[in-house]
């Protein structure tokens, strides 16, 4: 299985499909040690179910399993900014990491969001995930014209 | 954000090597691109040749050959070689940094070291051979026009 992903040749982007999501939730809770079953049927019905051109919920299928995910939105001058689409969650399979899912994954998410009208797409990573931030500036991203910030509030 | 100029000159050595992965590469050649003394120049690749980024080849053709995985290692690793990002600000030369003005532009300052060394722990060589090809790249469109398309019919 891992031999097909390696070698592309088996992988297949796709929408996201209800029948996905048990393994979505296991891949995603076995990089973040959390299960988060709620917010992910919840995304599924927000991003998945709705099949809008505004909002994107995508796999990587390989032999029959899912090896990873991406979701992302369009979002109308949010920040003063012109409609551009946003990438808020990507996850692949630690051990098919390194044959490319990632890319295409991002790749598909970003043909998506030129056919929803956009030029631009962004996202915001921790500072110190240089794994996620590695991947995104390998394909190209640089810093955006934004400075996020945030304040306690107790 | 400046960084000394034995780091820059190792990012270049390091880029102009990776740039060429399996062949050699002539410090000679590395001095006269940058405009260096290959006495400085010797130093900084005797230092890069110990943290096994890259190797040096004896005999003719002589030089240094890539010997580091482009897809690993990051601006951060070589630069940490050289010197450490924040090491500059405050400090206990400062006598300054003590009072309250200094600790407030010391969180400031401590801010943008953050974030300067989560950039350069972020960008592999391999992602800066990259946007090198695509600032070249850049460049040959505006001196020459982009690509001519083929007239229709």
């Amino acid at each position: 299985m891992t031999e097909l992903t390696r070698a592309g040749t088996d992988l297949r982007v796709r929408p996201v499909e209800a029948a996905d999501l048990d393994q979505i939730i296991a891949i995603d809770a076995d990089i973040t040690g959390k299960k988060k079953t709620d917010y992910w049927y919840e995304l599924f019905h927000r991003y998945g179910a709705s099949r809008s051109r505004q909002r994107l919920f995508l796999v990587a299928e390989a032999g029959g399993e899912i090896q990873g995910f991406i979701i992302g939105e369009v979002r109308d001058w949010e920040f003063g900014s012109p409609p551009c689409g946003w990438v808020f969650g990507i996850n692949v399979r630690p051990a098919a990491r390194l044959a490319g899912i990632g890319t295409r994954l991002l790749e598909a998410i970003c043909a998506g969001f030129r056919h929803a009208g956009v030029d631009k797409v962004r996202t915001l990573i921790a500072r110190d995930n240089s794994l996620v931030l590695s991947f995104f500036r390998s394909q190209g991203m640089m810093a955006a014209t934004f400075i996020p910030l945030e304040k306690d509030l107790r | 954000m400046k960084l000394q100029i034995s780091t820059s000159l190792a990012l270049y050595s390091v880029l102009e090597f990776a740039a060429s992965p399996g062949h050699q590469v002539s410090a000679a050649g590395i001095a006269a691109k940058y405009k260096v003394s290959t006495h400085h120049l010797a130093k900084v690749l005797r230092e890069l040749v110990r943290a096994d980024i890259i190797e040096s080849t004896r005999g003719v053709g002589g030089g240094y050959r890539f010997r580091a995985n482009a897809k690993r290692l990051t601006l951060m690793d070589v630069i940490e070689l050289f010197e450490r990002i924040g090491g500059r600000t405050g400090g206990s030369r400062d006598p300054g940094a003590s009072t309250d003005v200094g600790r407030a532009l010391g969180v400031v300052l401590a801010e943008i070291d953050e974030i300067a060394t989560a950039t350069f722990r972020s960008i592999t060589i391999g992602t800066m051979l990259k946007l090198i090809d695509r600032q070249r790249r850049g460049t040959d469109e505006k001196t020459q026009g982009p690509p001519k398309r083929a007239r229709k019919g």
